[in-house]
């Protein structure tokens, strides 16, 4: 694709000339050539609204000057700009006045002092003394608009940007302007709080102190603030600007990558902080007694020399395949990068896998073009979601692409199962009943007669077709639901990816670095790089001295193998399979079963409370490293607190115990661990460790072209050596009920349940059923429903809900509201559910 | 209180010269029956004859006014619209709601079918066919009136589908407002319009007839002027512009209020009748009410700048308004007699502002709150002589430069019309406002009082 560089247009500013790309807000041109023009209700990343005319200054385009705002005003060839002559400068004194009127001179006590740019600017262009002698507005102070956020409305200057933020960004205006003139106020509606998933960036972006929210009110002074610009280790891997006062992380702030979240954070990233210092942080190494079974602390001398015999001892006696590894999506790469050194290269099992049996296969999604989010939300694309509900677990990518949907001329095709926050903003919406995603993609790929298949309407999918014939396509890769199984997700991928080979796939694991941690090996027959153990193992080899001789086991093997007693010593990296993996009976099943089960976490988890050996870990906010998210984006994460009691980072502990098993790791910082791995992995070399710590944007992974007289590299995994998996069609009995257990981002996970702010946000999940079936069934007034599977049955509350398409029953997994994991059997295409009324008194 | 005399109409009186409001007198007028006896719709099947582009240039000959405030040539503003863009709309502006007008009311009260025979005739210039006539939500008998007329019209075949049996097709869907005179403002309207809060859009785009009403194309035009087109399509351009002094053509509508002795809505030559004509003249507002003479008069509504006695001899013509520093604007003229007590009314005039700003431009919504609280406090006798200044100050932040037309650090000008009142008044009559302010007597005090 060319791109037409339109010439750039010349201005003069302040006497200066300047030249601005076309179209480009004056403001934001002057921003660039280094004029600031104060400004309140411009946002960058906002339609921009001329509401606090602070930004008046003297544009002449050949008519004389006048004062014109410059956040409205795009540029032209020839304007003429004074921002500071008399004219603009008494305009700006006469807002800033204006604002101050009712303005509560409360600054001692409001938490935007020190940080406010109403402050900064009075103090910089406004008048020294006030003339207004009247009685102030007054509102009652402040009200609480939603849990989390409280608003003072006697502090706000009406600039628009958080009520705009609602409505255009977050597609959820549920605050707006109520009343006229001076008694002009933002307000919830009646009886609606202002619970939006993402109302913590209207707190950020406040340029008043108007709006608090509950977790940083009264907590600090910006004076006393030191910040550090880390990344969230989330699947985005969002920027932001880490808090800190006193070995206390006290709040989070988004920061402006163009590349990843436009500054944007979701409500339960930015207030996650608050896990970082709970009290049930793990604090120090603990072990089971044997003879009462009760947990004690212990040294970690003592931890790591029993949790390296435990290792050894499984070796020894039945080899290395009877250890192995799960979990570690969570990690920085460099303790990921450690953690597979010395489990492939020092133990020599290849029984490692960082998804939770939650994920999609892992050698195709190394193999596939990966796609960028830029790429996703290019202007023209078409972008396929098959997945969940973006907005429940991927908040950011769901703001950018939403954006992207309603501004940049980007068509969305749905294949999810249920109708999502994205639905109405789509161009087609296939709705594919669980078991059908495969299906319903080769229906899209080729033509089709008759009136429908699978229940969706050919039409639908030849308008799918015809799209993607016209536009680039970018595919958003997940899983539908755990009860469907990854089998159709992946089949589907390598159609789309063999009909349109310049597809690129954007793959949306939802556990934070879980596509990191595949790129670093995390998983079996991987090695560092998206390569594979029988193509790099020679590689790997002869840098670590060893690597594994066969392939290894994923997570539900090893949990199969650990149940059947050929897992010996099992090591967890902060996974709690009991709760997250999809199939509990057999997670409970496989912890029972290994000899030793050593647990390295941050908190007292299910998992954890059955470990025989516990190593309490560092988390967010206090090591050091570096996130790749899904894009394969590596970004850097630095550390402003230190761990609670003596919580070790992963990497240390990773290399502690090599010691102990007479290797050595080589690694004794994490910059040494990325040095390392950039050394050796093609893919990462591209990204030193000094230039992921000034880009904002970090870098994009990618394998640079081999260069002369360079050794020969271990050549990365080609889409054409993998075959689509079959993907079983079970044929639709229209008696049953199809499960679809998806996800809610308030759910019972550690994170939130240890976060105060949020862990009232978790709700029961609801059976949801379509308004019609829910009436066939007689559900009594308690909505109290049986569902039974093959494989096991629960009881829970059900609730009519229109997302939800006849025949589908959708539960939430891991919330109070009954376990759907319970109704799941392995190795289902689908799990077909029946449903009854029933009466629990 | 002193009650008007209300004239009746004399049969002598020249209704021939009358162009909109030659029904007002008649008990029926308002009906579809009485407005097909006196030639109702037959404008629009002369138009269904002539080509949109034709009765665009007619209108355009005939230098057709806007009425509600601006003044923009009707037809030029129809030209605005991009060519193949579609669909078009046509918006009625009939929010009115300035102080002191209330032309518009009486032709939707007792004219409503030349209103829409009016909004057949620009919908067909311009390719709408779909019209929407936003009514300020207090006029109940205006959309009383409206909304029967529509159903008359609907049956009778003159809106809706195949109208006069030609391919041309409208619907006109009545709207009531919800009393926020910013909405007369029209880009505000038209954010009403779409269900939103009513407050005026960024400019540019200047006009909406580019993007307007769902990001479409839009013709916003007000009830008089709209008013105005059956008799420009019957009688030509040439007779239209023959009843005024062009480019002030035609007739004007104009609401006398005040201290004067018949107040009322009365139809005069445009450009031709004098200020002193309308306001002395017994064939309209009849002269000062009581003994005292004349002290100021608003010229087109409470956003102008005032007239004292030295202007009664302007004529109503745009262009001499404009020149003398004030404007026609929505065609109110409030009269003010020597017994008017000049910062009241001044104080008046500023609190409608104040309440009506719509809170979005940061200087109109706290700066004429302050006007307000300011003048009260001086009402009140307890301002200070730093008061007056400080006032002309905040005016000039609302206003830059106090200038006719003003120049706007706000988006509309409805802040700046707050700023009217005041600077005429503090211009002419600041001793008044001094009289309002207590002298601060300095008392002599002996030292040895203070040990």
């Amino acid at each position: 694709m060319t791109v037409v560089e339109s010439p750039a247009v010349r201005l003069t500013v302040d006497g200066r000339a300047i030249t601005a790309a076309p179209g480009q807000l004056l403001i934001a041109a002057c921003e660039q050539a280094g004029v600031y023009i104060p400004h309140f209700c411009y946002h960058p990343r906002m339609r921009s609204v001329g509401m606090c005319r602070m930004c008046l200054v003297e544009v002449d385009t050949g008519r004389g000057p006048a004062l014109q705002p410059s956040c409205m005003l795009p540029v032209s060839e020839g304007m003429v700009v004074e921002t500071a002559s008399d004219a603009a400068a008494r305009a700006q004194d006469g807002v800033l006045e204006f604002l101050l009127l009712n303005h509560p001179l409360d600054c001692p006590v409001c938490d935007k002092g020190g940080e406010c740019p109403l402050q900064d600017q009075t103090m910089a262009y406004g008048p020294g003394e006030s003339r207004f002698t009247e009685e102030k507005r007054h509102f009652a102070k402040p009200i609480p608009i939603s849990d989390l956020i409280l608003l003072d409305r006697e502090r706000c200057i009406l600039c628009d940007r958080c009520t705009r933020f609602a409505d255009e960004v977050a597609g959820e205006p549920l605050i707006g302007f109520q009343d006229r003139g001076s008694h002009t106020q933002v307000n919830t509606f009646p009886e609606a709080p202002f619970d939006s998933y993402f109302s913590g960036n209207t707190v950020q972006i406040c340029p008043v102190g108007a709006l608090t929210a509950r977790p940083y009110r009264f907590k600090a002074r910006p004076w006393d603030i030191s910040e550090t610009i880390s990344t969230y280790p989330n699947a985005m891997g969002d920027r932001v600007s880490v808090h800190a006062s006193r070995n206390q992380i006290l709040r989070l702030q988004g920061v402006d990558s163009e590349a990843v979240n436009h500054g944007w954070l979701s409500d339960r990233d930015r207030f996650s902080f608050e896990a970082v210092h709970s009290p049930n942080r793990l604090r120090e190494p603990m072990l089971r007694d044997e003879s009462s079974g009760e947990m004690q602390a212990v040294s970690w001398s003592s931890a790591l020399s029993l949790a390296a015999a435990a290792i050894r001892e499984a070796v020894d006696a039945h080899g290395a395949s009877s250890v192995a590894i799960l979990g570690g999506a969570g990690l920085c790469a460099e303790d990921q990068y450690a953690w597979v050194k010395l489990v492939k290269g020092i133990v020599g099992t290849d029984n490692v896998d960082a998804r939770m049996g939650d994920g999609l296969w892992a050698d195709l999604l190394c193999a596939l073009p990966r796609a960028s989010v830029a790429d996703a939300c290019h202007p023209g694309g078409a972008v396929l979601l098959i997945s969940g509900d973006l907005r429940e677990e991927f908040g950011t990518l769901y703001l950018r692409l939403r954006h992207a949907l309603l501004n940049d001329d980007v068509a969305l095709v749905e294949l999810t199962p249920l109708e999502t926050s994205l639905s109405s903003l789509a161009s087609v919406s296939l709705r594919a009943r669980p078991g059908d995603t495969a299906l319903l993609t080769e229906a899209m790929l080729s033509p089709q007669r008759g009136e429908s298949v699978a229940g969706v309407p050919t039409k639908a999918l030849a308008a799918v077709a015809s799209m993607l014939k016209r536009r680039p396509l970018t595919v958003l890769l997940g899983r539908t639901s755990l009860a469907e199984s990854p089998a159709a997700v992946e089949r589907a991928a390598i159609l789309l990816a063999r009909k349109f080979p310049q597809a690129r796939f954007l793959p949306l694991l939802r556990r934070g670095g879980t596509v990191g941690a595949l790129d670093v090996g995390m998983a079996p027959g991987l090695l560092p790089g998206r390569v594979t153990l029988a193509s790099a193992s020679d590689w790997y080899r002869s840098a670590w001295g060893a690597a594994p001789e066969a392939r290894g086991l994923g997570t539900e093997e090893v949990l199969q193998a650990a149940a059947a007693g050929k897992i010996k010593t099992l090591v967890l990296l902060g996974a709690d399979p009991v709760v997250d993996f999809p199939y509990s009976r057999l997670a409970s099943e496989g912890l029972s079963a290994v000899s030793t089960l050593i647990s390295v976490d941050l908190f007292n988890t299910a998992s954890v409370r059955r470990a025989d050996i516990v190593l309490p870990a560092a988390g967010f906010g206090e090591r050091e490293g570096t996130h790749v998210n899904v894009e394969g984006r590596a970004t850097a994460v630095t550390a402003q607190v230190t761990p609670p009691g003596v919580a070790r980072r992963d990497w240390q502990i990773a290399a502690e115990l090599a010691r102990l098993l007479g290797g050595d790791l080589g690694i004794s910082s994490p910059r040494d661990a990325w040095e390392e791995l950039a050394r050796l992995s093609p893919l990462h070399s591209g990204a030193s460790w000094e230039a992921l710590r000034t880009d904002l944007d970090g870098v994009l992974l990618q394998a640079p072209p081999p260069a002369d007289g360079e050794p020969l590299r271990p050549e990365a995994l080609r889409l054409a050596d993998l075959e689509p998996p079959e993907a079983a069609v079970v044929p639709f009995d229209g008696y049953s009920f199809r499960l679809v257990a998806d996800r809610t981002v308030y759910d019972g996970g550690t994170v939130v349940g240890n976060c105060p702010s949020l862990a009232a946000k978790a709700r029961p999940g609801r059976l949801r059923l379509n308004v019609a079936d829910y009436e066939r069934l007689g559900v009594g007034g308690d909505g109290a429903v049986v569902v039974t599977s093959s494989a096991g049955s629960l009881v829970a509350t059900a609730k009519p809900d229109d997302r939800v398409p006849p025949a589908v029953a959708a539960l939430a997994q891991n919330t109070a509201g009954g376990d759907p994991r319970l109704l799941l059997s392995p190795g289902d295409a689908v799990c077909e559910v029946r449903i009854e009324a029933a009466s629990l008194t | 209180m002193a009650r008007f005399e209300r004239r009746k109409p004399t049969p002598a009186e020249g209704l021939e010269d009358l162009i909109v409001t030659s029904r007002r007198h008649s008990p029926d007028g308002h009906t579809l029956e009485g407005y097909l006896r006196s030639g109702g719709y037959e404008a629009i099947r002369l138009a269904l004859g002539r080509s949109p582009a034709d009765v665009i240039a007619e209108v355009k000959a005939a230098s057709l006014l806007g009425r509600g405030g601006a003044g923009f040539p009707a037809g030029v503003k129809w030209g605005f619209c991009p060519p193949g863009v579609w669909p078009r709309y046509l918006v009625v502006n009939g929010d009115e709601s300035e102080p002191g007008t209330y032309k518009d009311r009486l032709l939707m009260e007792t004219d409503p079918h030349q209103l829409l025979e009016g909004c057949l005739i620009a919908a067909y210039a311009v390719g709408a066919s779909q019209c929407f006539l936003y009514v300020r939500g207090e006029m109940a008998l205006a959309q009383e009136r409206l909304a029967t007329a529509l159903n008359e019209a609907y049956a009778a075949g003159f809106v809706g589908r195949d109208i006069c049996g030609s391919d041309f097709c409208l619907d006109i869907v009545l709207h009531p407002g919800a009393g926020a005179y910013i909405v007369g403002e029209e880009t505000a309207l038209i954010e009403s319009l779409e269900g939103k809060r009513g407050m005026p859009r960024l400019k540019p785009p200047y006009f909406p007839a580019a993007i307007g009403l769902y990001g479409l194309p839009t013709i916003v035009n007000n009830v008089e002027t709209l008013s105005n087109l059956p008799f420009i399509v019957t009688h030509g351009a040439e007779a239209f512009a023959a009843r005024g002094a062009p480019p002030s053509a035609g007739t004007r509508v104009f609401a006398v209020s005040g201290h004067v002795r018949n107040p009322g809505v009365f139809e005069v030559p445009f450009g031709v009748t004098t200020f002193r004509e309308i306001i002395y003249d017994d064939r309209y507002a009849g002269g000062m009410m009581g003994e005292a003479p004349l002290k100021a008069f608003i010229p087109g509504g409470a956003s102008a700048p005032w007239f004292f006695p030295e202007h009664l001899d302007l004529p109503l013509d745009k262009a001499k308004v404009d020149a003398a520093g004030s404007m026609l604007g929505s065609g109110a003229i409030v009269v003010m007699d020597e017994t008017t007590d000049i910062p009241r009314a001044c104080h008046n005039l500023v609190r409608f502002f104040a309440r009506e700003s719509c809170g979005k431009c940061t200087p109109c919504r706290e700066g004429t709150t302050w006007l307000e609280q300011v003048l009260e406090r001086i009402l009140a006798g307890r301002g200070s002589r730093s008061d007056l200044d400080m006032l002309a100050d905040i005016c000039e932040n609302i206003s830059p430069g106090l200038r006719w037309p003003p120049r706007m650090t706000t988006i509309c000008p409805l802040g700046p019309s707050a700023v009217s009142p005041i600077s005429s008044a503090l211009e002419r009559f600041r001793s008044e406002f001094e009289a309002r302010i207590p002298v601060r007597k300095t008392l002599a005090v002996k030292a040895a009082a203070l040990r």
